[in-house]
């Protein structure tokens, strides 16, 4: 998962706000998830890092593409 | 898949049936595994595959008459391996019999009437199934003619000791007892069955029908005599030498009938493959370097175990010889078509492990070729994609990005049917395929300027997809769309003859479109006017590996064609040992390039690997693929149009999805301006955006199978909307944006005229909601 250090490093660039950790929903093929992400405390805008996309997301989709 | 359908191509992968050493034995005994212990001098090992199947070991391990020897195929590559020398090797050494354990005792009692080799071995293998035996011997000892061996070959204390296994298996033995009629009919009375031994028992006078030729009657295949529940076996054959093998497995015949004859089972069911017979296993010698015993009296560890390495543990397994992804999973075809089957039997909820695998198939076609049966996994994988799209369980992922660029093949950006400028029919419609529009656009456009100028009656120009990914990938509905909308197209153009650059088209034409007259480009530039015309490009001298394409592997011809075109542009071929008919797919067949990108690597590494010189095929999809993997080469139409082209056709590289997208909409755009003065459409206002990326970011992407239209429409969005995330130390911008099924991120800052991209990626993850 994301590091708060990392993302600390950016900001909502529209609220102008440091991110803060939130619950966020994912849904794919008939299965939703929550996970805490940083996100903007103000219009919830997500920060999804190379990492979490290509890592952990890539291979819970895989799970779900074969279910 | 169908039960039947699976049953039928599991029968054609003979990689479990077992080697001729084995099926030549009456007995079945695992020869290809004593070998392989022998040789790893695992006596104990060893001796335990022989009992698996021999009765009375320290006994037959001595006198058997090894027919497997003649059967074994290392004769063929040098000598037969000396497998009678070393099972008596394995039973003198390992110092048997085993002790046993008597086992608990069924109710039924079975008369052995001779105790030679068959009497024996049916009293062994029934005391061992539990029944209670009871052993008649004229003589005063058990053995019959095994007493009759030299000691030197066969010690009575060898004899006596591995006996003795009978009694402690608790059957009863009564020597010196005489059989006439009456005594006969007494154990057929008091015992539930009976096995005479033919052999032990030949000067006997039986009530038991016998041929005009004095051999008592029995059944070949159960050793059913006339009488029931009497069962005989191990009758000499004249015109053979006493053969205890022969005699053991009469033995065993008639202990397995007399056992479904006790539980009242059908006696002769599925009992063709007992005995010896003729193996389906194939086994291919080539490449193995002949060799001989190198055995001397007395045998040492050291010589028994150097000839047991001798043997090439014979099994088939052509199919994974050769192709990567066979080989990758581990296991061979019968297997596969199980998972495969089983895949798509998972119950809801479960999970379709296979999937994966039945996407990982290129279709090419190399394991039917070498496949001794012709098992084609393709098919079987094809089929189940069907299956897959029809159920619903076909990963979105692993096909959809190649689905989308068929469909922008399908779309305004490319596709188009016209007669050539000034003509209202056409004798010819040039099908250059999307993919040589992809890779070679302006040998593209040349060529169709060629062949307008030196073809009569009109050329026509098709561009569009032959629909061959949507084929790939098992979607049905989509190809026989595609392919009724080319048919429709063809005959709205007054049905001309079609010339295709690509072999994957011309496949797709043939197969699905029989009725459409075909020419390849290839064929009609060796036709004598039109050769004449050709450009005569000269080339430096150079030897080039050709990369025959799988959907060329039986277009003989094709193959031959390019072979000339090439030698008399002055450059020598090398024929990689994958080539012509045994050729292998770049990887991007069978879309596997998308559903497994990491085969498709390896698939490529090693094609590239294959040869020290630079490669030329006469594929687009090859030509790119082998580009990616930074292999030079160059694809035939590049020596043949290239004349106006200063570049080196070897050294141009890998391209990018979006550059192949570009170069198709080049051809479009290009050629209706200069011959039908189409107006270019007008481009969105996004596409006008120039981007920025160092070759490793565009790599990155690229492989993510991100286009730069995608990256467009992210920072578009974001420029406009300016939800992104900026970052505090460097000031670049981090903005998503879902397009279609994906969210694509882009990492990026404003750069000259445009924007400077550090990194993308994507997920198909939706975001539904932030607590």
């Amino acid at each position: 998962m994301i590091t708060l250090e990392e993302a600390q490093q950016w900001t909502c660039d529209a609220c102008g706000k440091p991110l803060v950790m939130r619950e966020v929903e994912f849904y794919y093929l008939n299965g939703s998830f929550h996970v805490n992400l940083p996100a903007c405390p103000e219009c919830g805008l997500v920060f999804i890092n190379e990492a979490l996309a290509t890592g952990k997301m890539a291979e819970v989709e895989g799970i779900l593409e074969d279910k | 898949m169908e039960k039947d359908q699976r049953v039928a191509w599991e029968a054609k992968c003979i990689q479990e049936e077992p080697p001729a050493c084995s099926t030549s034995c009456p007995l079945h005994i695992d020869i290809r595994q004593f070998m392989a212990q022998m040789a790893a001098g695992d006596l104990k090992a060893a001796y335990q595959t022989l009992k698996k199947k021999l009765p009375f070991p320290g006994i037959l391990g001595r006198i058997c008459e090894h027919p497997c020897e003649a059967a074994c195929r290392r004769g063929e590559v040098g000598e037969a391996l000396a497998i009678g020398a070393l099972e008596r090797y394995c039973v003198e050494h390992y110092g048997g019999p085993d002790p046993v354990k008597p086992l608990p005792r069924k109710n039924k009692q079975v008369a052995v009437l001779g105790s030679g080799m068959a009497g024996l071995t049916a009293a062994l293998d029934l005391l061992n199934k539990g029944f209670r035996v009871t052993i008649f011997e004229q003589a005063q000892q058990l053995g019959g003619a095994l007493r009759g061996f030299p000691e030197k070959l066969l010690p009575a204390a060898v004899i006596d000791a591995e006996l003795a296994i009978l009694d402690a298996l608790r059957a009863e033995i009564q020597l010196d007892t005489a059989c006439d009629t009456a005594f006969f009919t007494s154990l057929v009375e008091n015992f539930d069955a009976v096995f005479v031994d033919v052999q032990a028992g030949a000067n006997l006078v039986l009530p038991l029908e016998r041929n005009p030729d004095g051999h008592m009657v029995n059944n070949a295949v159960t050793g059913a005599t006339s009488m029931e529940g009497v069962f005989a076996g191990g009758e000499p054959d004249p015109g053979r030498a006493y053969s205890p093998l022969m005699e053991a497995y009469a033995g065993r015949k008639g202990a397995l009938s007399i056992e479904r004859f006790l539980q009242n089972a059908v006696i002769d069911y599925n009992r063709d493959k007992e005995g010896p017979y003729e193996t389906l296993l194939y086994t291919n010698l080539a490449g193995i370097a002949p060799n001989f015993r190198e055995l001397a009296e007395p045998l040492t560890e050291a010589a028994v175990r150097a000839e047991a390495g001798r043997c090439i543990q014979c099994e088939c397994l052509e199919c994974t010889k050769h192709c990567l992804y066979l080989k990758t999973y581990k296991k061979y075809p019968k297997v596969y078509v199980r998972q495969i089957f089983n895949n798509e039997l998972v119950m809801h909820g479960a999970a379709h492990t296979k999937n994966k695998f039945v996407n990982s198939c290129t279709l090419c076609g190399q394991c039917q070729v070498v496949c001794p049966n012709d098992l084609f996994m393709g098919e079987v994988c094809l089929g189940s994609r069907h299956t897959m799209v029809e159920e619903e369980f076909m990963p979105p992922s692993a096909h959809e990005f190649a689905l989308q660029d068929l469909e922008f093949s399908r779309s305004e950006a490319f596709s188009l049917c016209r007669h050539a400028p000034g003509f209202q029919e056409s004798a010819y419609l040039y099908f250059p395929s999307c993919q040589l529009c992809s890779t070679s656009p302006a040998e593209v456009m040349e060529s169709y300027h060629f062949l307008r100028n030196n073809l009569d009656g009109g050329v026509g120009l098709m561009l569009g997809c032959c629909g061959a990914p949507a084929y790939w990938g098992g979607r049905k509905e989509l190809f026989g769309e595609i392919i009724g909308e080319m048919r429709q197209q063809w005959k709205e153009m007054g049905c001309p003859q079609i010339i295709t650059a690509c072999s994957s088209c011309q496949k797709i034409f043939k197969e699905f479109l029989p009725e459409i007259p075909l020419l390849s480009l290839w064929q009609i530039l060796e036709t004598p006017n039109v050769k004449k015309a050709l450009p005569k490009a000269t080339l430096p001298a150079k030897t080039v590996a050709i990369v025959d394409p799988c959907t060329a592997r039986h277009d003989e011809k094709t193959q031959d064609r390019v072979r000339r075109a090439i030698t008399e542009r002055g450059l020598t071929i090398e024929e990689l040992d994958h080539s012509r008919g045994m050729t292998e797919c770049c990887g991007y067949g069978g879309l596997v390039f998308n559903a497994n990108p990491d085969l498709t690597d390896e698939t490529l590494r090693c094609r590239a690997a294959a040869s020290n010189h630079d490669y030329l095929a006469y594929c687009a999809l090859c030509r790119d693929q082998v580009a990616a993997a930074g292999k030079p080469v160059a694809h035939l139409i590049e020596l043949l149009f290239g004349e106006n082209d200063n570049r080196d056709p070897w050294q141009r590289g890998w391209l990018s999805w979006s550059e192949r997208r570009e170069n198709r909409s080049r051809v479009k755009e290009t050629l209706g301006r200069q011959l039908w003065d189409e107006k270019p459409c007008e481009q969105e206002a996004n596409k006008k955006m120039i981007l920025h990326l160092d070759e490793e970011v565009q790599c990155t992407v690229d492989r993510r199978r991100i286009l730069l239209d995608d990256i467009r429409q992210v920072i578009s969005q974001s420029e406009t909307q300016g939800r992104r995330l900026v970052n505090k130390d460097n000031g670049r911008c981090l903005a998503s944006h879902t397009i279609g099924k994906i969210t694509f991120w882009v990492e990026y800052a404003p750069h000259e005229d445009g924007f400077q991209v550090f990194n993308a990626y994507s997920h198909r993850m939706n975001i539904t909601g932030v607590k």
